[in-house]
């Protein structure tokens, strides 16, 4: 068979090239032949044998598994429960439809996962019809319910509450008095995250009797300054150049990698606060972050599927729902801005972080999961 | 529409036309069409003018016979076999790439002094794997067929993967139509994917916002699509006939016009889903949908693939003996002389690329009211894009574009299972897809790599184009 493969790079020649068909030809008869015995009970599919492995398996959406954002987060959540637990076997597919959800998930089936990751409340009727013919198989979904099946654990986040925190510390470090917000689309997903953001502005404005303004969202109104798009750097440029003309000194950009515009382009004009995950760490323009609102999907997946593999002939119940008391939720550390923060207003937002994980702070989304 | 003065800055668009190299035949000669496989007089009367042929001269007075014909063919650069030789040489293309995309192989590669059988063993496994992976998840799953006769699965799973084909193969034949039709006219369409959106958005609009009975909200909701579709076409057509606006920047524009205008369209009240948290509409309604070919549901293949093909046949039809389908091909051959022999160039135009909306909005709709439970930003995927593709592939021709549909729609569902088994990409897919056509629309290169010999029947059909 060795050879097979030299001829292929060799193949100017005709004469292999017909060699190489009768090959193919052959490869394909060996492969027909093969399938007369009786299969064993264990794996379907192309399953090499896994007695031991745990097979978690992911299905992105169409945004792709290096989306800076959820995909990515998910995907480092099975590869740290694979760090903690080797058995589990960690593998993903990636979606360029959304009408591709089915057969990835279906075929995830087929191939044998255990445990299967779907990402993206966009992918839940999917996850409704593959989970619902394959109630064996454990399922588990970020940013959706449970879709009233009980093979399907839910990741959730209450992202407003790490988004006040982040709002209060805007309106604190704003020399300006205005900071300013945008989002991708004006979908829950995105707007939970610019209703905190104001909550968090409103209450530093009562406590300290201040005026500071917040510019491209009226929580009450729910509306505000959209670049209709995740990708589009020059779209989320254009959005924090508007913001920074009328006056804001701390940009929130709540558009994937749209944000990325604004981070490139804030000089000294004014600071970013990111989302999802920590903008230090994962963007090359950590010295304008002043911190991140970071959702921790990588936690919630990876306390997931560890759980599943620890049980897997049972099914998970509950779900994990992210907030600043379990972590799954959180504002990231200051870095480069740790020591221009006033150490009273660090000291206020802890508190505050406090209270909300006490409950004597609520903070309220339209958008939040229930 | 009467003027058919804009459209003079225009004789350069068929140029870049693959009917134009020597080896295939004009579209503009269908009429004249010679079967290769058959040794009609004619041929043998014509075999003469197409010269340099000295090692394939007809025996004297006498006819070929058909194995000889045959012999002749298999390795000489007809169509058929510069097709076939194009998807195997993309398909050595993507296995290099595989490799080098493969972090255990390509470092074994390292290895190759010392290891030289490991390494290309290991190579051909990874490769073969894979493509037979491809090959699973895209026809038959030898697998799956030995666990149903032992019983151990259903007989749905043995269909699934075929199922999976024409489900994909269905939309590409459409939005291929859509390409290959304008460019029968001398027109490139690369509007598929804003058609496609435009048609997804009035058949998925039906199917979401009605109740009627399914006899008659489902033509309703197809013909919504195919309307509104074929609006989006027309006005470019209007837009190019009326002032000379080239169509390739009218379509690239209303594509993302189409695009932006389906992510605010979905998020309008009444037709995005209330109870639902993220951008997506309401779920289209039972009674809107198409019906599964097999009423199972695993097996997703609806009626959108027989109506794809039904559409073909008409386009076929429409194209060879239909009078606006020989206006069309007058316009596309010579503008200028069609307008001298009375057709209506502009309406013409404009028409054309109606009828290319509505093939685009077809396919979108096929997605909305097939695959797809609802409106959102990312149902489509490329469907409009790769259409270009397939148009390409089959060679600008109704039954070439459901070949090369039924092709890429195979690729696409055995990419998707390829990497889910294999864990290779499936962007390798779209670059065999790409390489596929490249090769094709380079026969030259084909024939050069693998010393094709002169096709007779190819040369014969030239020599007619020309006399």
């Amino acid at each position: 068979m060795c050879g097979v493969f030299m001829g292929e790079e060799t193949v100017l020649r005709p004469v292999r090239g017909m060699k190489i068909v009768a090959l193919v030809a052959s490869a394909g008869l060996a492969f027909a032949a093969a399938a007369c015995a009786k299969p064993t009970e264990e794996t379907p599919g192309t399953g090499t044998s896994a007695a031991a492995k745990y097979s978690a398996c992911m299905v992105t959406d169409t945004g792709g598994i290096d989306d800076h954002s959820f995909n990515a987060s998910s995907w480092a959540g099975l590869q740290a429960a694979k760090a903690a637990n080797p058995a589990i076997d960690p593998s993903y597919t990636a979606s360029t439809a959304a009408t591709d959800y089915d057969p990835n998930l279906a075929n995830s089936v087929t191939k044998g996962c255990k445990y299967i990751q779907a990402v993206g409340g966009l992918m839940g009727t999917a996850t409704k019809t593959a989970a619902t013919a394959n109630p064996k198989v454990q399922f588990s979904i970020v940013d959706a319910d449970n879709l009233g099946l009980t093979n399907v654990y839910p990741i959730q986040f209450q992202t407003q509450q790490a988004a006040y925190l982040a709002g209060y510390l805007a309106a604190g470090y704003s020399k300006s008095g205005k900071v300013g917000t945008y989002g991708g689309m004006k979908i829950p997903p995105v707007t939970i995250f610019m209703d905190g953001f104001a909550d968090g502005v409103a209450a530093y404005n009562t406590a300290k009797g201040k005026n500071v303004q917040v510019l491209g969202w009226d929580k009450a109104k729910q509306d505000g300054l959209f670049t209709e798009d995740f990708g589009s750097q020059d779209k989320g440029k254009q959005k924090s150049d508007t913001l920074a003309a009328q006056g804001a000194d701390v940009i929130f950009p709540v558009a994937g990698g749209a944000g990325l515009g604004s981070a490139a382009n804030a000089g000294t004009k004014f600071v970013v606060i990111w989302v999802d995950a920590d903008g230090f760490e994962t963007t090359k323009y950590g010295s304008v972050m002043l911190t991140t609102v970071v959702k921790n999907s990588t936690d919630g997946v990876k306390e997931a599927v560890t759980k599943a593999a620890a049980a897997p002939d049972t099914m998970l119940t509950g779900g994990f729902m992210g907030t600043l008391a379990n972590n799954g939720v959180s504002l990231a550390p200051y870095h480069d801005f740790d020591s221009k923060i006033d150490p009273a207003l660090k000291a206020e937002v802890e508190t505050l972080k406090q209270d909300i994980i006490s409950g004597k702070i609520k903070v309220e989304s339209p958008a939040q999961p229930k | 529409m009467t003027s058919h003065e804009p459209l003079e800055a225009e004789p350069g668009t068929t140029a870049a036309s693959p009917d134009k190299s020597p080896a295939l035949p004009a579209p503009d000669v269908d009429q004249y069409h010679v079967n290769p496989s058959l040794p009609p007089v004619d041929l043998e009367k014509h075999h003469d003018q197409a010269e340099r042929q000295p090692k394939h001269r007809a025996p004297e007075g006498g006819k070929r016979s058909f194995a000889r014909t045959f012999r002749e063919e298999l390795w000489a650069d007809n169509n058929f076999t510069v097709t076939l030789l194009a998807i195997f040489l993309a398909l050595v293309c993507g296995a290099v790439l595989m490799v080098i995309g493969n972090a255990e192989v390509r470092d074994q590669w390292q290895y190759l002094l010392y290891q030289p059988g490991k390494t290309l063993g290991d190579t051909w496994a990874f490769v073969s794997t894979a493509y037979t992976d491809m090959f699973k998840g895209a026809v038959v799953n030898p697998d799956t067929v030995n666990r149903w006769y032992w019983d151990m699965t259903t007989w749905q799973q043995v269909f699934y993967p075929i199922s999976e084909t024409l489900t994909n193969a269905a939309p590409l034949i459409f939005t291929g139509l859509a390409v290959a039709v304008p460019f029968r006219a001398g027109l490139f369409n690369i509007g598929g994917q804003g058609q496609a959106i435009m048609g997804a958005i009035g058949g998925g609009t039906v199917g979401l916002a009605l109740s009627l009975p399914a006899v008659v909200q489902l033509p309703l909701g197809v013909l919504a699509g195919a309307l509104i579709g074929g609006l989006w076409g027309y006005l470019v057509g209007i837009l190019k006939a009326r002032t000379g606006a080239h169509e390739v920047i009218l379509t690239i524009m209303l594509n993302n016009i189409a695009f932006l205008f389906l992510g605010w369209y979905i998020l309008q009240a009444g037709i995005k889903d209330p109870v639902r948290s993220d951008a997506i509409s309401k779920p289209i309604q039972e009674s809107g949908r198409l019906p599964h070919l097999i009423p199972d549901p695993l097996l997703r293949a609806n009626f959108a693939i027989l109506l794809a093909v039904a559409v073909a046949a008409g386009v076929a039809w429409l194209l060879k003996r239909g009078r606006f389908g020989f206006e069309l091909r007058a316009v596309g051959h010579n503008p200028h002389a069609a307008a001298t022999a009375g057709i209506k160039v502009g309406t013409t135009v404009a028409l054309t690329m109606a009828l290319a909306g509505a093939l685009a909005g077809l396919g979108g709709t096929s997605v909305a009211l097939g695959t797809a439970p609802a409106l959102t930003v990312d149902m489509l995927g490329q469907i409009g894009f790769n259409g270009i593709l397939v148009a390409l592939l089959g060679r600008v021709r109704p039954w070439g574009v459901v070949g090369a549909g039924l092709l890429f729609g195979a690729l696409q569902a055995g990419g998707n299972a390829m990497q889910t088994f294999s864990g290779v990409s499936v962007e390798l897919v779209g670059v065999i897809q790409a390489l596929i056509v490249l090769f094709v629309a380079a026969p030259a290169l084909v024939k050069a790599i693998y010393r094709l010999r002169r096709s007779p029947a190819a040369a014969a059909q030239a020599g007619l184009a020309k006399g």
